[in-house]
């Protein structure tokens, strides 16, 4: 993929704080227009990697581009959004002075900053807490502010840490709805999240990593159309059917009436069923079960998470 | 440029916010009554001549802004102190180093801030001192201006080295550093004046060592001087008349010193981790 059409590049990427390796070698792609997860257990250098690709921590080695330029460089940055894993700010700001702040930070005029905080605040539905004190927020408005100004410069690229740490299921809904809305505008989104079920549904594309190391990347929508495993109840199974099965894939279960094997496709599954009644078979249950982001996550990232 | 303001806006706006800049002009304020008070209940006798009346007078004046030297420096290394290091610990500041702003306007943002509230300060309670001086014993102050700027340079660098300090160091041990050094300074000052007194050279050239390690107490001495009327000077007539005066050469040096810790902090801060 040509440089310009990637959001995000990274080659080796490495840190180490004095003899502890936070990241190992990072060797990332994210094409621009994608919403990208970026899955690890604790301690597997997800935030670290995110602060080399903002420019606020050095790597150690190796090399990271954002949007077609080296990390961290001020002009990029006016294009970029970010929602640090716990955001904090100056508790005696009002929501909206905080927003406003942040916008001058960007360079926005008065008049674009008229127009562009109420809408954030009606977006992250803190339009009644527009005047309160920061500190006065809860967890979960603080979440809510903190990425009302990771959108206020309308960036091509935002990064979100744990976006919907500290948030109730309204609040979950409204993240997911926001990132979706980003896709649309044809924003990149690079979402590190610690709810699989969430990025399920959010995500064109995950990364499991472990030490700061990518050990697989995935589309989602191949995964959905991808490997299935179907559970079946049927008798009349002999052995001679049961190596017909092969065919479709591994058989990793059966016993008198139960049989369960992995395909590589679910579009296989009629087909697969035809060969059951054409050879006598009585079938009473087929249940196709795909493999979670969970279950996937454990099996690439093993049980103990690596630590 | 605009980042800069924007900080250094901020910085200030923070300070008025929290209450700091008012809880410390009524702290101010209180003091100045005090001192009001002082003067205006002072009498002296037939056997004071007027000369010796404005020696008197002037000693009052220059113990009047020791303690209000102090009350500036206590409020700018307390309330600096923590603006980097706790910003970094909390990750406060992490929302801002990752907008459009270079990390060396970020910190040069904040400190002008911190410069512009206590220069506001500053000039309030010296000009508020000289005034009520004036009104109520007509007393005019020496050199205000020179003393002032003195005063004001002590400040701005003891804010630098809290700065500099707090781009290596946690908050505490920032606070005991920044506080610690001027308390060498304040000891090697007085070294220096008995040194001066009892014409040990060796004591005195301990002193002025301490004042290179952190030549803020020096400033204060200069100011001093520049302040007090030259027969309380000769006459060694106040504790607070430097017996041994800091050359002009120690105050180029302590201007190059918080230029340099300025220079470094900004080092320190743009290569830094956040």
């Amino acid at each position: 993929m040509q440089t310009a059409d990637l959001a995000i590049r990274t080659r080796g990427l490495r840190k180490t704080f004095l003899n502890n390796v936070a990241v190992e070698g990072l060797t990332l792609e994210v094409p621009r227009g994608e919403v990208f997860g970026f899955l690890g257990p604790n301690g597997a250098g997800k935030s670290t990697s995110i602060k080399m690709m903002l420019g606020l921590v050095a790597p150690t080695s190796g090399e990271a581009e954002v949007l077609g330029r080296p990390a961290g460089e001020v002009e990029t940055r006016r294009k970029i959004g970010f929602l640090p894993e716990h955001f904090q700010f100056y508790g005696w700001l009002s929501g909206w002075e905080l927003l406003d702040v942040h916008g001058r930070l960007h360079g926005m005029s008065r008049q674009k900053l008229r127009q562009r905080i109420p809408m954030l605040l009606e977006l992250v539905g803190l339009t009644a807490h527009r005047d309160k004190r920061v500190r006065e927020f809860s967890k979960g408005m603080l979440q809510r502010i903190g990425l009302a100004q990771a959108l206020l410069n309308e960036p091509e690229l935002i990064f979100l840490d744990e976006p919907t740490s500290g948030l109730d299921p309204i609040g979950r809904r409204l993240v997911r709805d926001i990132i979706k809305a980003q896709r649309e505008r044809g924003a990149t989104v690079f979402l590190n999240s610690h709810l699989l079920s969430e990025v399920e549904i959010t995500c064109d594309r995950v990364a499991f990593i472990k030490r700061g190391r990518v050990l697989e990347t995935r589309a989602i929508q191949t995964w959905i159309d991808g490997e299935t495993t179907v559970s079946l109840r049927a008798r009349k199974l002999d052995a001679q059917i049961l190596a017909g099965l092969a065919q479709w894939g591994a058989v990793i279960h059966s016993d008198a009436e139960r049989l369960s094997l992995t395909v590589g496709t679910s579009d296989v599954i009629p087909d697969l069923l035809r060969y059951l009644v054409r050879s006598g078979v009585d079938v009473f249950e087929v249940t196709p079960h795909r493999l979670s982001l969970e279950e996937r996550f454990l099996q690439v990232v093993g049980e103990d998470g690596g630590l | 440029m605009r980042s800069i303001w924007v900080l250094a806006r901020l910085t200030f706006k923070e300070t008025a916010r929290k209450k700091i800049l008012w809880m410390a002009l009524f702290v101010g304020l209180a003091f100045l009554l005090l001192f009001g008070l002082a003067e205006h209940y002072q009498t002296f006798g037939p056997r004071i001549t007027p000369l010796i009346r404005r020696q008197i007078l002037n000693t009052q004046f220059i113990v009047g802004m020791y303690a209000l030297n102090f009350l500036v420096l206590a409020m700018t290394v307390l309330t600096s102190v923590d603006t980097i290091s706790g910003e970094i610990a909390s990750g406060t500041i992490q929302a801002v180093a990752t907008k459009p702003v270079r990390r060396h306007q970020l910190l040069i943002g904040k400190w002008l801030g911190f410069v512009g509230m206590f220069t506001i300060f500053l000039c309030l309670m010296v000009c508020g001192l000289a005034a009520m001086s004036y009104w109520i014993t007509g007393y005019s102050a020496h050199h205000l201006l020179r003393g002032l700027s003195l005063m004001w340079l002590e400040s701005v660098l003891l804010l630098t080295v809290a700065f500099l300090f707090g781009t290596m160091f946690s908050t505490l041990t920032n606070g005991i550093i920044a506080l610690g050094l001027h308390g060498l300074a304040f000891l090697g000052g007085w070294i220096e004046q008995f040194g001066a007194f009892t014409n040990n050279e060796r004591v005195a050239t301990i002193g002025v060592l301490a004042s290179i390690v952190m030549p803020s107490e020096a400033l204060w001495r200069r100011a001093a001087f520049e302040m007090q009327s030259p027969l309380v000077g000769a006459l060694g007539f106040s504790p607070f008349a430097a017996g041994a005066t800091p050359s002009g050469m120690m105050v180029g040096y302590a201007l190059v010193y918080t230029i340099v810790s300025l220079a470094i902090a900004l080092r320190l801060f743009s290569k830094r981790d956040l």
